[in-house]
């Protein structure tokens, strides 16, 4: 919350041309390869697949454990990568722009923000989305079951980022405090604004980390 | 209190699973063939006029394949809007829209687009558009007198007196109300604080923004768009995009947070489709963070004078407000209409006075926001009452009892000279149990203490508001696979009232919850009429439709086994998916089978004529596909449906850093009959923790000079994080639990009051830490007004009553 000094920080930030050139090409890029198979077809993304870089573009990335072959352009943000090329919508955008971390996905199990990670970094990495947590057999993953449990979030789109965060805090640190759950998630924006009943869920999730599910 | 199965329990809601494994699907989440990908050209100035468009560039560029504009739009009649505008009024405000076969060719077109702006007259603070020289927001005027646009200044008041930081009298209003005679009341009182006071604007900021996916077909258009409330948004919609509602498909089964800025139709979902009718193919738009804050709707700013009178004891006796509201660019909001209501009720002084008017600014839109007005009253006058306490040597929480609501109180705006009344209140059962649960005087003992250059402050707060509305429809069938049906028109926007009220309808039927199914969120599933998911209506709305509609079909079952057995029908019993007389028995599912070959009132062939339209319509498509029961809720209602929730904050301050560290927060909530209790928390704390944002520094900069935002995205404007609110332990909770007498079931609503319970105690909070006598009449509470406070030799930084500094 406000302090006047962070606006001006934003009218600089947002007056550097590079950089916007750089967001606007990330935000718009991901929809224009997303729609690739239309693109290809009327010859206008042939232009773009000229472009330079256009060399690297198929790569094979490991999502959820599965090898995945996907047409990556270079400025291309893994949160599109994943939303509109491999079909794994449950990782969501809410700016954007590194501030909310409702994009929030594991690589190589560390969290990161999904929309300010270029698809073409994660190559050869293990990335992990909430589409991955379950079981084959349909059981959830205990951060996932303490949210049931707990009844936990309320819209939800700020969900599977924090889950994800959450799982990388039940890996790292199953003993940590409320306190400390709160300092590992503080990266991430809820507008429903139940931060105490997350902070509740990841208690629960520790728990059950430490000693299995109970429900 | 009765003995419920079903409400009263927690339980997992139907759309948990899908939630937390990525499944479910929001508006972005949907993809259709061919779909292109709009991007918006936003005006970069506050007013100004197109003065020269050529989008023919834009246009020949491959891949380009619509371009609307504000000529392909019906016109809006003022001071409504359109959704693109020749005239914009705020930066931001949406010029044009493009298609293209994807976003980064549409973000290049809207580049190509040759615009030329000629600048007008912009005002950004209500006040200065009504200094005799001030501009007007709009040309057609800069407020709306009854029905007409008109121009209002204030030629007569000394404005020096605003310069001062007062709030001047006897300016031209447009609405005003009394009840008794203040001056009187003032005559009477022992203690008359005269404060002039503001309430920042703030903006709603759901996570999800507001984008939306339309195609059509055949005529009919199909929707992925993201609304508070299903039912509701089907008309507005579909009237917006030249359809009758049965050819539009709403699909909106989850919304990613609304909090007022998505209760019905929203006006940029109107772009896109009418941009994918004029391109003829699927059109995508994804909202950015930025154009959510531009034209995600904001909660106004109300800057206001208040005069309060109290006797020796605390007794409010007189209220005299004048309330100048930020208007925004369009349309009419009301909101210190309801701050007046609200005061009203929260201390029910005999005399009352409410002037208003709300004034048109170039700031972004605004609209209702969680308690619209309601929280800007007790963020203005929580501190008031507070104050009084001090002054009169009370204890600050009596003060607010004392004066709270009880019964069926009298409260508000007078028709016909008669205050409406509430249908009930238990604010002073929730502060008793509150008092003792939250152990208030331990509280206390802790003001003031100090620890190195932090010290302890406590504050409590009252917060009322509407959680209610009635003569709405239940719909369900009960199917020849024996489950049953119940179909919703409200929203999921995560409050889960779509499915908690739908367990009315298992309780009058005495049946289990696993056989219920919730039918939600498309209206191709064929959804009653259901009330907005606004104003914490729903929980007290569709719980008495829903019992209306299980009470009716157990009726029908009932008469279905006598049908079958002989006897009479009262001789039948329902529970556990079977209608039943000693041995004799039907399950649900024969019961169903029986029902279709009936027919009429059994099948839905045969309707009530008092249901909604679209209820019928709905109704009618389920015809013979069970045991179909529609019905209109028709009970009484009791007066206006009121919910209260009391905050208790606990702060540090730090009195070298201005930081404040909140330390501790509880709520107490008469809510009447508790539904789903841990709901009902996560409501009670999520709203308490928006009204930190509304007390600690969530709001707006704006540039004077260009009227420009300087402060649009999260981490300038920021609402409030994890590590601001209490988190070594969990908040606190408490709640009366006492039913509403006049609904079956006697659930009210809660949604709205949390909110600004949280923000008058957390600013009470902060008051206390300072002194007996600091109090900053101005949300949000920012570090510099803490130390300017504590530092007399310094200056504040700017004019108290001054708007998005």
């Amino acid at each position: 919350m406000g302090d006047v000094e962070h606006t001006q920080l934003q009218v600089v930030e947002e007056s550097g041309v590079s950089r916007r050139n750089f967001i606007k090409g990330v935000i718009a890029s991901g929809a224009a390869v997303s729609a690739s198979n239309y693109v290809l077809r009327n010859g206008h993304g042939v232009a773009l697949a000229q472009a330079p870089g256009a060399v690297e573009r198929l790569v094979t990335l490991t999502v959820n454990g599965q090898q995945r072959r996907v047409d990556v352009m270079p400025q291309e943000t893994l949160a599109m990568t994943l939303r509109y090329k491999l079909g794994l919508t449950g990782t969501k955008i809410g700016c954007d722009r590194a501030e909310c971390g409702a994009c929030t996905v594991l690589i190589d199990g560390v969290s990161h923000y999904g929309c300010s990670t270029l698809t073409h970094q994660v190559r050869g990495r293990e990335v992990m989305t909430i589409e991955g947590l379950e079981s084959a057999d349909g059981t959830l993953h205990p951060v996932q079951q303490a949210v049931v449990d707990k009844q936990g979030f309320q819209c939800a789109f700020c969900m599977s980022g924090f889950v994800m965060n959450m799982v990388e805090l039940t890996n790292e640190n199953p003993n940590a405090t409320r306190k400390e759950a709160a300092q590992h998630l503080s990266g991430n924006i809820c507008r429903c604004a139940d931060y105490n009943r997350i902070l509740t869920v990841a208690e629960t999730a520790l728990e059950y980390t430490r000693n299995g599910v109970r429900s | 209190m009765a003995e419920y199965k079903l409400i009263g329990k927690d339980y997992t809601t139907p759309d948990m699973l899908a939630k937390v494994t990525g499944r479910s699907k929001y508006a972005e989440d949907f993809r259709a063939e061919g779909m292109l990908f709009a991007k918006l050209l936003l005006s970069p100035m506050p007013h100004a006029r197109v003065r020269r468009l050529d989008t023919s560039a834009a246009m020949a560029m491959p891949g380009v394949e619509a371009i609307l504009t504000a000529d392909d739009l019906p016109e809006a009649e003022a001071p409504q809007e359109a959704g693109l505008t020749n005239e914009p009024l705020y930066e931001g405000d949406p010029i044009l829209a493009i298609a293209a076969v994807d976003e980064e060719t549409a973000a290049e077109a809207i580049e190509a687009v040759e615009i030329d702006f000629e600048p007008l007259p912009f005002v950004l603070d209500p006040m200065e558009s009504l200094r005799p020289d001030g501009p007007n927001a709009r040309l057609d005027g800069n407020t709306m007198a009854g029905r007409d646009l008109s121009t209002i200044k204030w030629n007569n008041v000394d404005w020096n007196e605003f310069d001062r930081g007062v709030m001047p009298l006897g300016g031209e209003v447009t609405d005003e109300w009394q009840v008794g005679d203040v001056e009187a009341g003032f005559a009477e009182a022992d203690l008359v604080l005269d404060e002039s006071v503001f309430s920042a604007s703030l903006s709603h900021q759901p996570l999800e923004t507001r984008s939306a996916m339309a195609y059509w077909q055949n005529g009919k258009c199909y929707m992925h768009c993201s609304t508070q409330s299903t039912a509701r948004t089907e008309g507005g919609m579909a009237r917006w995009i030249g359809v009758d509602p049965e050819d539009l498909v709403l699909i909106t089964e989850y919304c990613g947070g609304g909090f007022g800025s998505k209760i019905s139709a929203n006006i940029q979902a109107r772009v896109t489709a009418l941009l994918s009718k004029k391109a003829g193919k699927a059109v995508m738009h994804r909202v950015t963070r930025q154009e959510e804050n531009f034209f995600g709707r904001a909660r106004p700013g109300i800057q206001a004078r208040a005069k309060f009178g109290f006797k020796s004891d605390g007794t409010i006796v007189a209220i005299d407000l004048v309330h100048v509201q930020d208007g925004g660019p369009y349309g009419r909001s009301g909101d210190f209409m309801s701050a007046a209501d609200q005061a009203s009720l929260m201390y029910q002084p005999d005399h009352m006075r409410m002037r208003g008017i709300t004034v048109y600014t170039n700031t972004p839109p605004k609209g209702a926001q969680r308690a619209p007005g309601g929280v800007q009253a007790v963020a203005m006058f929580a501190p008031i009452v507070d104050k009084a306490a001090k002054q009169l040597g009370l204890d600050r929480l009596e003060i607010i009892r004392m004066n709270a609501p009880e019964g069926q109180a009298l409260f508000g705006r007078p028709r016909q000279g008669q205050q409406g009344n509430v249908s009930s209140a238990f604010a002073k059962e929730a502060i008793d149990k509150a008092r003792e649960d939250f152990d208030w005087d331990g509280m206390q003992a802790r003001s003031k203490q100090r620890n190195g250059t932090k010290v302890t402050g406590v504050g409590a707060a009252i917060s009322s508001y509407s959680a209610g509305t009635s003569g709405i429809d239940g719909l369900l069938v009960i199917r020849p696979d024996g489950q049953v049906e119940i179909h919703t028109g409200v929203g999921n926007l995560g409050t889960e009232s779509f499915s908690d009220t739908s367990r009315a309808a298992m309780e009058a039927l005495d049946t289990p919850w696993e056989q219920a199914e919730v039918v939600w969120g498309d209206t191709s599933k064929h959804l009653p009429w259901s009330c907005i998911q606004g104003g914490s209506m729903t929980t007290h709305a569709h719980t008495r439709s829903n019992w209306a509609a299980g009470l009716e079909a157990k009726k029908r079952l009932q008469e279905i086994a006598a049908d079958r057995f002989g006897g009479s029908s009262d001789s039948f019993q329902v529970a556990d998916g079977r209608v039943y007389r000693g041995g004799q028995s039907l399950s649900f599912a024969q019961a169903a089978e029986r029902a279709i070959e009936l027919g009429g009132v059994y099948d839905g062939s045969e309707l009530p004529e008092d249901i909604n339209e679209m209820t019928t319509r709905s109704a009618t498509a389920l015809q013979g596909r069970g045991l179909v029961v529609a019905i209109k809720d028709n009970y009484e209602t009791g007066g206006r449906n009121m919910s209260y929730v009391i905050g208790f904050a606990e702060v540090e301050v730090d009195v070298e850093t201005g930081a404040v560290k909140l330390v501790d927060y509880k709520a107490s909530a008469d809510v009447g009959t508790i539904l789903h209790p841990t709901n009902l928390v996560a409501q009670v704390h999520g709203g308490g923790v928006q009204g930190f944002g509304v007390a600690l520094g969530q709001k707006w900069v704006m540039d004077p000079q260009w009227g420009l935002h300087v402060a649009k995205r999260f981490y300038s404007n920021r609402p409030p994080t994890i590590l601001d609110v209490p988190h070594d332990k969990e908040m606190g909770f408490s709640s009366p639990n006492l039913p509403d007498p006049f609904s079956p079931i006697g659930a009210r609503g809660v949604g709205e009051p949390p909110v600004g319970a949280a923000a008058g105690a957390v600013l009470n909070a902060i008051a206390d830490a300072l002194g007996d006598d600091v109090y900053f009449n101005r949300s949000p509470i920012m570090r510099d007004m803490i130390l300017t406070k504590l530092s007399p030799e310094l200056d504040e930084a700017h004019n108290p009553l001054s708007a998005h500094v």
